[in-house]
């Protein structure tokens, strides 16, 4: 099966170059600007598109991203309008990669073998579940695989060689390697250790390595881009957003180009790395 | 109804932490590592006859165990049906059953060589108990609560300030119990390295819910034992109040597997079962949650719901996964009681006994007050008083000085 996601990372292979990967959640801070940012990203230059599924307690997330999953909820998002809005993304763009990003009870309550259906078809190529371990791969890992999905991994500071087999096992796509133990926002890892990090993770598998948490400029995503496959901004493009709202949390005219600007020098960044990791 | 029925109620959860559909490890990978550690640290701790014996030598002189099974005279007469005894819970030190389970976690953190103690806490009850272990052991503790819950329980955030525990109010979502839970699980994932998560309900990723119910376990232990001794036979009705449902689980589970003992658990009805409240089984539906599937409040779109209770130790949007199990194998009835069912229930045993329950507590004395007259005089109850009502005094006087204008 090949998805999106690996024709992305096989084109970026041949330019030689990591991807920029970037987060923003989906309804923040309405649905319609939420589609309209989205939309924007590819030709600011995101090269893979993370959507985050609003939840009301998410448990890895800093007060940013929780505070975007509550405008989001308060804005009338759901989890069928998400996947609406991928569909509305996909009739204008069929090769950026989208994965969605968040926590499984609203997949749960949705139902898995419904969700897996309905977003393979608006066009979701991955999920990332914050809260589905390997242990937990029969609820939504396994499924996902079997419905032509790819399930992105998250691996850890604490996820050691002992351990790191179980969590790829599964994976598919890519590896994303949290920089860091602690919730999106927190302050960043040093490139030396991302990098052995990185070196860590490639011993086990083929597959790609992104990089996320705690990166937040140009200068730090052009650092990662050099020792990963690519690096993942969340945080500080939601920041960008929330900056860019009127005093009572709507969206403006600056909304959408605040966060395709931010982008747009991000795209800089990794693309001005000297090398790309092998 | 019940379409398998165990050969045994108390044999669960498995080895992946399932109660039948409930329970498992819902969290991130970031603490799976850890949780897996701790899984094997207790295993080696539960076989060790040297942790039992230093942990019972604990709950005898510093918790001042066994609690006492009192025979409630004045009670049993008013309602005039049932025998009604109460285990005394609230007897212990830091005024609840809270701190069995903490107790058992901190020789476990300690163990496992960890320094700092973080917990999340609703009435504050969990968080004096951990507050107070932390000072008997010398480990840094960091308790977190809502800042609704840090309004309406001040005397519980004084004493655990007093204790040497940092009280960090949390202002995240509905400012009350799950979010000091998301708050604790957040300081956890970045703290992984030297903290300890001391858990305070049967609730959480496995082995948790299994870990606090064996600690908790005392309770029925010693019930079972006391009433052999009180009436020389097995009682026939246990009650508890449920928010995540440790003081239940721990007077229940020695029972489960006794068929002639009906069981009642009693979830905070709030403002009544149609408005706000805190039943998750009466109210909710399976999802996942803070580290386990289990029954919770939530939405058509798998948003958790805010939760209602006049308790705070009540106040959660989930139970436990094993209750969720015990109640869809129909072992254990779940019942509710609304906030004015639970301040009724508060004057009449403060008035009949001299003894003020926990507004969490008075919970289940509601429904004793409404199943005690129904049954026989040779009926044997009891109600397991979790906590004492001190910390809801200040709480009280404000209800009531507002119902007087």
């Amino acid at each position: 099966m090949t998805t999106r996601i690996d024709a992305r990372f096989a084109d970026l292979a041949k330019e030689g170059r990591s991807a920029l990967v970037t987060f923003l959640m989906a309804g923040d801070p309405d649905p319609a600007t939420s589609l309209n940012i989205i939309k924007a990203l590819p030709k600011a230059g995101a090269d893979i598109i993370e959507i985050g599924m609003p939840f009301t307690d998410p448990m890895a997330d800093g007060p940013s991203i929780q505070a975007a999953g509550l405008r989001a909820l308060k804005g009338g998002m759901t989890l069928r309008k998400t996947l609406e809005m991928v569909r509305g993304f996909r009739k204008e763009d069929d090769s950026t990669p989208l994965v969605l990003m968040g926590y499984y009870n609203p997949i749960y309550i949705y139902g898995v073998d419904k969700f897996l259906t309905d977003a393979k078809v608006a066009g979701v190529d991955g999920l990332i579940i914050v809260d589905l371990p390997p242990e937990e791969d029969d609820e939504l890992c396994i499924p996902a695989l079997k419905a032509g999905l790819n399930f992105i991994r998250l691996a850890t500071p604490t996820t050691d060689d002992k351990r790191l087999p179980a969590v790829l096992a599964n994976t598919s796509g890519f590896v994303y390697y949290v920089s860091i133990t602690g919730i999106t926002g927190a302050a960043a890892a040093d490139s030396k250790a991302v990098g052995d990090a990185v070196a860590r993770i490639k011993r086990h598998t083929k597959l790609p390595v992104c990089v996320g948490f705690g990166i937040r400029t140009p200068q730090a995503a052009r650092a990662i881009a050099e020792k990963a496959n690519g690096a993942v901004v969340g945080t500080a493009l939601v920041d960008a957003l929330r900056d860019s709202l009127d005093t009572q949390g709507r969206a403006t005219t600056k909304t959408v180009a605040a966060v395709a600007d931010l982008v747009g020098s991000l795209a800089q960044g990794v693309r001005g790395a000297k090398q790309a990791a092998e | 109804m019940n379409p398998r029925l165990p050969n045994s109620f108390r044999s669960g959860p498995d080895e992946r932490g399932h109660f039948g559909n409930f329970g498992g490890r819902f969290v991130a990978e970031t603490l799976m590592p850890l949780i897996l550690d701790l899984e094997k640290a207790y295993a080696v701790a539960k076989a060790d006859p040297a942790f039992h014996a230093e942990m019972n030598g604990y709950l005898k002189d510093y918790v001042g165990r066994p609690s006492p099974l009192y025979l409630a005279e004045r009670l049993t007469e008013h309602l005039g049906g049932a025998k009604i005894y109460l285990k005394r819970e609230e007897l212990n030190h830091t005024g609840s059953h809270k701190v069995n389970n903490v107790l058992g976690q901190i020789m476990v953190a300690r163990r496992m060589g960890k320094k700092r103690i973080i917990a999340e806490t609703g009435a504050g009850q969990h968080g004096v108990a951990t507050a107070t272990l932390c000072a008997r052991f010398g480990l840094e503790c960091v308790v977190y609560m809502g800042a609704v819950d840090v309004a309406r329980q001040a005397p519980n955030v004084f004493r655990m300030e007093m204790l040497g525990a940092k009280v960090v109010p949390v202002q995240s979502g509905t400012r009350t119990l799950k979010d000091a839970m998301n708050e604790a699980l957040r300081d956890w994932v970045t703290n992984v390295h030297n903290t300890f998560y001391c858990i305070g309900t049967v609730a959480g990723p496995h082995p948790y819910p299994m870990m606090v119910r064996d600690f908790q376990s005392v309770i029925g232990e010693e019930t079972r034992k006391q009433m052999q001794e009180a009436e020389g036979r097995l009682p026939d009705s246990l009650i508890a109040c449920i928010g995540g449902g440790s003081n239940a689980m721990g007077l229940f589970h020695p029972f489960l597997d006794d068929p002639s003992v009906e069981i009642f658990g009693v979830e905070a009805a709030g403002h009544g079962l149609t408005q706000l409240h805190a039943a998750s089984i009466a109210g909710g539906r399976p999802g996942v949650l803070h580290g386990n599937r289990t029954y919770l409040l939530m939405d058509d779109d798998g948003q958790i719901q805010d939760a209602h209770s006049i308790s705070a130790g009540l106040d959660y949007p989930g139970i436990g996964p094993e209750h969720s199990w015990l109640h869809e194998t129909g072992r254990v009835t779940y019942l509710s009681a609304t906030d004015d069912e639970a301040l009724a229930a508060f004057m009449l045993l403060s008035r009949l006994e001299g003894i003020p329950p926990a507004l969490e507590s008075a919970h289940a004395i509601a429904k004793v007050a409404e199943l005690a007259p129904k049954r026989s005089k040779d009926h044997l109850m009891v109600v397991n008083l979790s906590g004492r009502g001190d910390k809801d005094i200040p709480q009280i006087t404000e209800i009531l000085k507002g119902r007087k204008q």
